[in-house]
């Protein structure tokens, strides 16, 4: 496997793994993904734009150049008040687990954002992690963030991002924190094509949150609550196509988050607002997912461990071995898989 | 106003309007505003858009030049975030090409170059960019509309209208072939030429004309919303109308 480092969403040769259900391994190229669809299957994206959250900032106290991470709120309509990263100087040139710890942070501290200036409320049990909360009214935060924000990224993309670079065909309300990157392999011809094979397509909104901290106790809390919003039509979809045998195809790994947590109840989706609270992984039971499109993960991340939700992880490991032998790429902008969820994991019935 | 979407009823249509600091732009800012909506509009003058944004509460205001590339997806952020999604875009910046007008043969390659920006591609930049919020909103209640401001100018040919004539005959047929591409996700294009209005451009264009035999931008604001409501009104989400497209 090897990173992809061009912001291309989708490059023409991507290519797609794909795991079936009894764990047989197969290759195609990515844009010929529908095949996999039948009459009645539902695929389900996440809607969100990315927010521009990488922010260049001077803690003010010291004076000190930082970088601020917004990487959590407590809900969609949250404009204020977010739980952010705070690295020392420097920028994605470095690998996370390089950067420079930021100056000693206090509750009280402000931190001049470009335009924007904000306040640490308080410290969470981490000399990175804070709360903050930005001292503006709503359309000045949106134009400062719009203006002075940029993709969070990392080093393995030399090229700095620019907005248009984390915003997928299908991306909507800027909630997210990173761009739910599998709606990357998303277009619309690929939407014509799916709506083509008599399947439906869906859309959540999810608050997709940070992949990496560069700090191994901090990743180990990966990913931090994530609001979400499912959709009346949506849900209705949702149990539609379950009632006629269609299958629940997920863009992505926020998709699996948001809809199993709007199942946890009793099995059924409804719509409204939710906080995705739960890890999926190894033991997890799926109650709505049948398959899963989503980026190369390499084996460690939270993203690999819901994988293993799906399958299990001899076949996981099969699949990573040819992953490299065939060089796959890694990252937002890598190549893709797709996974049916196995027996195993079919509890369901 | 009609309500936003079946999702979310009584929650207020969000409409996004570009060049909504004068003329129709601002009376579309006030009839939507009027109508219950909640409004997003965009200028490029800082000043006027705070004014605009003072004297309107509720009103959110975008400073950003629609013809700059660089300004579209903060644009774009700007609006589905203030406004939460989106259920209408109104493309209705629009620049006249050569003040004075002047005949093609005597038009500046820049001024053509900045209609064209201005009138076509920032239109269909913006678009692009909110294509997700607009889909979104047109799944979520089977409703979304794109109106693209035109003129008499993108059919007729009219000497001395060149570069503002072919940029507007451009962005008509890219409003059709959008409505047909994108029946399916159950957003609508609509053009609407609102007829020579009482506004600043047309002064611009004809210095010595008779503003009391124009129309007044109110007038035209309000035919405006209606269209958009009957659009909204005739918006059919893709699977309930798979059976008429086949």
């Amino acid at each position: 496997m090897i990173p992809a480092s061009e912001p291309t969403q989708r490059p023409p040769d991507a290519k797609l793994l794909v795991i079936d259900k009894y764990g047989r391994i197969s290759h195609v190229l990515r844009t010929s993904f529908d095949v996999f669809l039948r009459p009645g299957d539902l695929v389900v994206a996440n809607d969100a734009t990315a927010l521009p959250a990488s922010l260049r900032a001077v803690h003010s106290p010291t004076g000190c150049p930082v970088e601020v991470r917004l990487a959590g709120r407590r809900s969609l309509d949250e404009v204020h008040d977010f739980t952010a990263i705070v690295f020392g100087a420097g920028d994605f040139h470095s690998r996370t687990e390089d950067r420079t710890a930021p100056p000693c942070l206090k509750p009280g501290d402000r931190l001049a954002l470009g335009p924007l200036s904000a306040t640490i409320m308080r410290l969470l049990e981490h000399p990175r992690l804070v709360d903050l909360h930005i001292d503006a009214p709503a359309d000045a935060i949106w134009a400062g963030l719009a203006r002075h924000g940029r993709p969070i990224q990392y080093a393995y993309m030399p090229v700095p991002l620019e907005l248009w670079d984390a915003w997928s065909p299908v991306a909507g309300r800027p909630v997210a924190f990173e761009p739910p990157s599998a709606s990357f392999a998303l277009d619309w011809r690929t939407v014509e094509r799916v709506r083509a094979r008599g399947a439906a397509f869906a859309t959540l909104t999810h608050t997709a949150g940070i992949s990496s901290t560069g700090d191994i106790e901090l990743d180990l809390k990966l990913p931090f609550d994530e609001p979400y919003r499912i959709s009346k039509s949506t849900a209705s979809a949702v149990e539609s196509a379950r009632a006629h045998a269609g299958r629940i195809i997920a863009i992505g790994t926020t998709v699996v988050r948001a809809l199993e947590h709007a199942a946890s109840q009793d099995g059924h989706v409804y719509a409204g607002d939710g906080l995705a609270v739960q890890r999926i992984g190894p033991g997890s039971q799926l109650r709505v997912v049948d398959s899963i499109l989503t980026g190369v993960h390499e084996p460690g991340t939270s993203h690999h461990q819901l994988l293993q939700a799906f399958v299990d992880d001899a076949t996981l490991r099969r699949a990573a071995k040819q992953l490299d032998a065939m060089n796959y790429r890694t990252h937002e902008f890598g190549d893709s898989v797709l996974i049916e969820r196995g027996p195993r994991g079919d509890q369901r019935h | 106003m009609q309500e936003k979407s079946i999702d979310t009823p009584g929650a207020a249509l969000r409409v996004a309007i570009t060049g909504g600091t004068s003329g129709l732009g601002l009376a579309l800012v006030r009839e939507f505003l009027a109508r219950g909506a909640n409004v997003a509009f965009v200028a490029r003058g800082a000043e006027r858009v705070n004014r605009v944004a003072r004297e309107h509460p509720g009103a959110h205001g975008i400073v950003a030049d629609i013809s700059a590339k660089d300004d579209i997806y903060p644009i774009a952020m700007q609006i589905a975030g203030e406004l939460g999604g989106l259920d209408v875009l109104i493309n209705n910046a629009s620049d006249l090409g050569p003040a004075p007008l002047a005949l093609l043969g005597d038009t500046d390659c820049m001024d053509f170059e900045r209609a064209l920006a201005t009138n076509v591609l920032g239109p269909f930049r913006l678009t692009k960019a909110l294509l997700g919020a607009l889909t979104a909103s047109a799944r979520e209640g089977g409703a979304a509309v794109v109106l693209n401001i035109s003129s008499d100018a993108a059919i007729n040919a009219y000497p001395g209208w060149g570069a503002y004539g072919a940029s507007k005959a451009a962005l008509f047929h890219l409003t059709r072939i959008w409505n047909e591409e994108l029946a399916p996700e159950g957003v609508r294009f609509v053009s609407l030429d609102p007829g020579d209005m009482d506004t600043p451009m047309h002064a611009l264009a004809v210095p010595d004309g008779n503003p009391a035999a124009l129309k007044q931008p109110e007038t035209a604001a309000r035919e405006v919303a209606d269209a958009i409501e009957a659009a909204l009104a005739r918006c059919v989400p893709a699977e309930a109308a798979e059976g008429d497209r086949r």
